[in-house]
């Protein structure tokens, strides 16, 4: 909503500056989002008549000009614009002027004397450019202040009003809301009836009751559609921002601005028989003003005469039947539309209109009829005419009936002690009726407020008007009760700064990714797409979180950066047969050397087995079990799946040597993926008694085939694993001299303990004997010495 | 007898020409070994008369305990040569870099959130979390704002099917949480939340932290002094002004968008304030009646109060960043500023 100040200022005038005033409406919920001068400061710039011209003796595009500036003897001006003309009243700059930038001396011009500067609207600095000299109207007083004539001296406000005051889309509503915040008396223009003069009518039948709960209309005629709109209007029509077209359309928005009313003029000699309003019919389709051919949904309100539609009710009127400058007679439309009907029927044809914007949030059923006399009195001023009689349907309008205001609730809520006096003086302010008994008080809401139906609703009003700045800031009283902490649940935080401690670098990537990502990384030929994405590359939601990690090392790859280690935790989705699948994950990726390059370090690759250390020191102290299996992302021979006491929590693996490639990646990353939930789970600890007794370790040498795994070898010694191990854990893996090709040494550290005697020899060397066994029978394993 | 002195001065001298305990345990024993000069000495004893034995002797043992402490000393001294060569020889070069890896960081999302969360956790509120793809319902029926409202204009939504959509606030948390739980009840939200909008000032995706006190008697006045609280020790700056001006949220009533002095020109005017002197930071308000009622929980008895802000929007004003995109690059050199 943007509005001239001094149109404002018309119907309610605190004394309160510009910067106040706007201060005030924001501070009472009508946020001023923009207060602009409309035009910069100046002065000594007048209305000057060009009495007469002459070429400049040395300059083809000069004119020497005898100026009548009103302050006494002509004054002889130089000027250079071509549409200069005798006759002509433009803005004459006198010689001290100071204009936005240049200062106005007594000059000589090729040698001849200039007192003075004809303007443009560019030099005045009301314009960004201008073609020529601004031609003002031929009624223009000479030597009046050009601030005057034009009405420089006036602020544009413009208003981010919230859904919910649709009562203040017009400048009548801010002036009665200025009323209330202020205190200002208010003075709005009285509501005018204009007679019927001829007898035409048109009939109306209203099909949509409850839609279109009332629709008045009146013809008139001998309309002069070429009469000029007068300058004050044009005036607050541009300082509403809205282009000035012809007086019709021009009045038509003025009382749109003026009282919040939305009119439309249609051309009565387009109108064929009565008009109805109704829904629109299978098919219909409807060539609206905009030149826009809109096929009508069958909840869509027109109004249609004997033939056809001819406007979208509350939206848009239809080409056919719009004014032009050929019209001489009009039929008059001012409508109330219940907000439901026309609610998401702009925003379905893709359009947005003043007329739509305010009936989809409300407009004053009450000021119908009003608007449509204040419409006829300024066009039969304007254009000439007459008036035929009002039609008018009217069925059941909204009600407004009393809500229940409770002193002590207003208190309650708002943490402050009004008294019941004070209540009624705030709701006098709003001009609200109301009777008050025993702190309870009835308040009947005006028919402009279409956001006042509950109690709530009438807090928040006292609470404007009594100030938010008045209720205090108190600190919070309330029961102190010790939140709840488990011990065994594991926070985010703690992963993080597990992870941040271990040299990984925190990201956050897009939940919506590119489609091909899916397909490579998940091998996920059917993604989750978004039916409005806001790019084609972020079309899908991930179902995994290495696409967005791979990406970051590209981007990162590009700027420099040789070494890279990521991490992120966030939600991951796919689709189940009843809905949605939105596990939190938590995913890494280390690429580039395994440790920073240092002195003293033998600079080396990051790999499988590095991430594999930060995986198991996430679970620490669970450790998790490794399982060779192939992930679409990873490198078949490089990659697991990660289990915790049976439950699957994710992946680790080498990047597949194919994206690397298709990624153009110097080397493969190596990445891993967990469930978070899973990571979360952490335990109590409990207290194991400590034995008296030495440990003993043994050493298990042996040599394997290449193919079978270390899992495998732990897991046979563990099915009849004495009570005596404490640990059974593997310290060295070998290959080369005095091992043959295809096989492996791999040496186990055993740990023994019993916590009631010390161990003898026979028993350490019986157990070491018996798990050697497991490995040479089961295994094929040869013992080293 | 009376070359004892001039014995005892060749030792002391031989002794303290020496460096090494091997040699000095040679010179030791040319005068106390079994043949030494002063062990001769002592031998000579036997040969002398009884009367000039004891003095002699008195004299011998003297020499011999002098010479002994000269030993004795000389040990001390070439120990310490010795422990002073060998730590010379060891010392570093204490200013090379120690080896290992480095350190890592957080997001200064996480960092932000991280501290939102402490200090709401300090008065005892606790963190919810909810689905990032909501229903229709939970994402606006539920909070006051049905269809065709013209408030869903407001949010730019993403939609994954008819009925559901990539949340466009954290609000929803309140009603799964309402539904889960009876009041009293204090709780944040944070998350991440989806707009379909993107330029310079606004990013597809971004993070918000919902917070929710419902209770017998909470009022707008504590909703200010909590929030006024929160802004103030966020930024750590007392003298922080906040101010609340009325808005419209359709889950909450009264409303406020809450300001707070801008902290980079102190109020002065500046570019990142448009020149107001005033940041709107976040939405609040108290609980809207018909909210309550969606989740059963008596809005005669309860009260509560909402917010919502914007984590990357506090974040950005606490840093410096000028640029909202940054958040979502995953550029190394941004992040690391913040470790």
């Amino acid at each position: 909503m943007k509005f001239s100040e001094n149109w404002l200022r018309a119907y309610v005038n605190p004394d309160l500056d510009s910067d106040r005033l706007a201060h005030a409406l924001t501070m009472a919920g009508l946020e001023v989002e923009a207060l602009e001068s409309v035009a910069p400061p100046f002065d000594k710039v007048v209305v000057g008549k060009v009495l007469s011209l002459e070429k400049h003796p040395d300059a083809d595009r000069l004119n020497v000009c005898r100026v009548d500036a009103g302050v006494g003897e002509p004054l002889q001006i130089v000027c250079g614009a071509a549409n200069v003309r005798a006759g002509a009243k433009v803005p004459c700059a006198l010689v001290g002027a100071q204009l936005p930038k240049m200062a106005i001396k007594l000059a000589k011009v090729r040698g001849v004397e200039s007192s003075g500067m004809l303007c443009s609207e560019t030099e005045l600095g009301l314009a960004d450019e201008s073609g020529g000299l601004l031609l003002l109207p031929p009624d223009a007083t000479v030597g009046q202040s050009i601030r005057d004539t034009l009405g420089l001296d006036d602020k544009l406000y413009t208003l981010k009003l919230t859904p919910n005051r649709s009562d203040c889309l017009s400048v009548t509503g801010v002036a009665r809301e200025v009323a209330a915040v202020t205190g200002a008396e208010l003075n709005l223009p009285n509501a005018v009836v204009v007679p019927a003069t001829i007898p035409d009518r048109i009939a109306v039948a209203v099909d949509e009751p409850a839609a279109c709960p009332r629709y008045c209309g009146r013809v008139l005629k001998g309309l002069n559609a070429a009469a000029g709109t007068p300058e004050w209007m044009a005036r607050r029509l541009k300082r509403s921002g809205l282009r000035p077209i012809s007086a019709i359309v021009d009045v038509t928005n003025y009382v749109l601005l003026e009282l919040g009313q939305p009119l439309h003029a249609f051309d009565l000699a387009k109108i064929q028989g009565g008009i109805s309003v109704r829904f629109a019919r299978p098919g219909e389709q409807l060539e609206l003003l905009n030149g826009q051919t809109a096929a009508l949904d069958s909840d869509m309100l027109v109004i249609s005469d004997g033939a056809q539609a001819l406007a979208l009710a509350g939206v848009m009127g239809g080409q056919a039947s719009a004014v032009s400058d050929a019209t001489v007679n009009v039929f008059l439309e001012s409508a109330f539309f219940s907000p439901d009907t026309i609610a998401g029927k702009a925003r379905r044809l893709t359009l947005s209109t003043d007329s739509s914007y305010r009936f989809e949030r409300g407009v004053d059923f009450a000021s119908t009829r009003a608007a449509l006399e204040r419409a006829t009195q300024l066009l039969l001023e304007i254009c000439g005419g007459a008036a035929g009689e009002i039609t008018e349907v009217t069925a059941e309008l909204p009600q407004r009936a009393p809500i229940r205001l409770r002193v002590a609730r207003v208190n309650q809520v708002l943490g402050i002690a009004l008294s019941a006096a004070q209540i009624a003086a705030l709701l006098s302010r709003l001009q609200f009726y109301f009777a008050e008994d025993g702190g309870v008080f009835q308040v009947t809401p005006p028919s402009y407020r279409f956001d006042l139906a509950i109690e709530a609703d009438l807090i928040e009003e006292m609470a404007r008007l009594y100030g938010y700045d008045n209720i205090p800031a108190l600190p919070p009283t309330g029961s102190l009760n010790m939140l709840a902490q488990s011990e065994a649940a594991r926070g985010r935080d703690a992963l993080r700064a597990l992870l941040t401690a271990r040299d990984y670098q925190e990201v956050i990537n897009y939940s919506f990714v590119d489609a091909a990502w899916e397909r490579d990384i998940a091998g996920n030929d059917s993604p989750l797409p978004l039916k409005n994405p806001i790019a084609s590359q972020m079309g899908v939601m991930r179902s995994t979180l290495f696409g967005g990690l791979i990406d970051n090392l590209r981007f990162n790859l590009n700027r420099k950066q040789e070494r890279v280690r990521l991490f992120e935790t966030g939600r991951c989705f796919n689709r189940l047969a009843d809905g949605f699948n939105q596990p939190e994950k938590l995913a890494g990726l280390c690429y580039g050397n395994a440790k920073p390059e240092q002195w003293g370090e033998v600079v080396r690759a990051v790999d499988f087995y590095d991430a594999k250390a930060d995986v198991e020191a996430l679970f620490w102290p669970a450790v998790p079990r490794f399982e060779a299996a192939s992930h679409p992302a990873l490198h078949p021979g490089q990659a697991a799946k990660v289990w915790l006491e049976g439950e699957f929590l994710g992946w680790i693996g080498t990047l597949h040597p194919k994206w690397q490639q298709k990624y153009e990646l110097p080397a493969a990353p190596v990445l891993f993926e967990l469930e978070l939930a899973v990571l979360l789970r952490g335990r109590v600890p409990a207290f194991v008694e400590l034995s008296k007794f030495q440990a003993v370790r043994r050493d298990i040498a042996v040599v394997v085939d290449e193919g079978v795994s270390v899992q495998a070898l732990l897991d046979g010694m563990s099915e009849c694993l004495p009570d005596v191990v404490a640990e059974l854990v593997l310290f060295d893996v070998y290959r080369g001299k005095g091992i043959d090709l295809g096989k492996k040494s791999l040496a186990f550290r055993v740990s023994m303990q019993d916590t009631l005697q010390t161990l003898t020899d026979e028993k350490v060397d019986a157990v070491t004997a018996q798990l050697a066994e497991v490995l040479t029978s089961r295994f094929g394993a040869k013992l080293r010495d | 007898m009376l070359n004892l002195d001039d014995i005892l001065k060749e030792a002391q001298a031989a002794f303290a020409g020496i460096d090494h305990p091997a040699e000095l345990e040679q010179a030791k024993a040319r005068y106390l070994g079994k043949s030494g000069a002063l062990t001769e000495q002592l031998k000579q004893l036997g040969k002398m008369p009884p009367e000039e034995r004891r003095e002699a002797g008195a004299r011998i043992n003297q020499a011999k305990d002098l010479l002994e402490q000269a030993l004795k000393d000389r040990r001390v001294a070439i120990q310490e040569r010795l422990l002073q060569a060998q730590l010379a020889q060891e010392a570093l070069d204490v200013t090379l870099p120690g080896r290992g890896l480095s350190v890592g960081g957080l997001h200064p999302v996480t960092r932000t959130l991280q501290r939102i969360e402490a200090l709401f956790r300090s008065i005892g509120f606790s963190v919810a979390e909810g689905p990032e793809i909501e229903s229709d319902f939970y994402n606006f029926t539920a909070l006051n704002i049905p269809e065709n409202h013209p408030a869903r204009a407001m949010h730019d939504t993403f939609y994954v099917d008819d009925q559901h959509v990539l949340r466009t606030h954290t609000s929803p948390v309140q009603v799964h949480y309402m539904q889960n739980h009876q009041p009293p009840l204090k709780i944040i939200a944070p998350g991440r939340v989806y707009r379909c909008d993107s330029d310079v000032t606004h990013t597809p995706m971004f993070h918000q932290v919902e917070g929710l006190w419902v209770d017998e008697q909470v009022s707008f006045a504590e909703l200010k002094g909590v929030l006024a609280d929160f802004m103030q020790r966020f930024f750590e700056r007392d003298d922080l002004k906040v101010r609340f001006r009325p808005s419209f949220f359709p889950f909450t009533e009264p409303s406020a968008e809450m300001d707070i002095g801008c902290v980079m020109c102190g109020g002065a005017g500046c570019r990142v304030c448009s020149h107001t002197g005033w940041l709107e930071v976040l939405g609040c308000g108290m609980v809207h009646p018909n909210v309550l009622g969606h989740v059963n929980v008596d809005s005669e008895k309860y009260l509560g109060f909402a917010f919502g802000l914007g984590v990357e929007r506090l974040a950005m004003l606490r840093y410096g960043v000028n640029d909202l995109r940054l958040f979502f690059e995953s550029d190394l050199r941004f992040l690391r500023q913040f470790n």
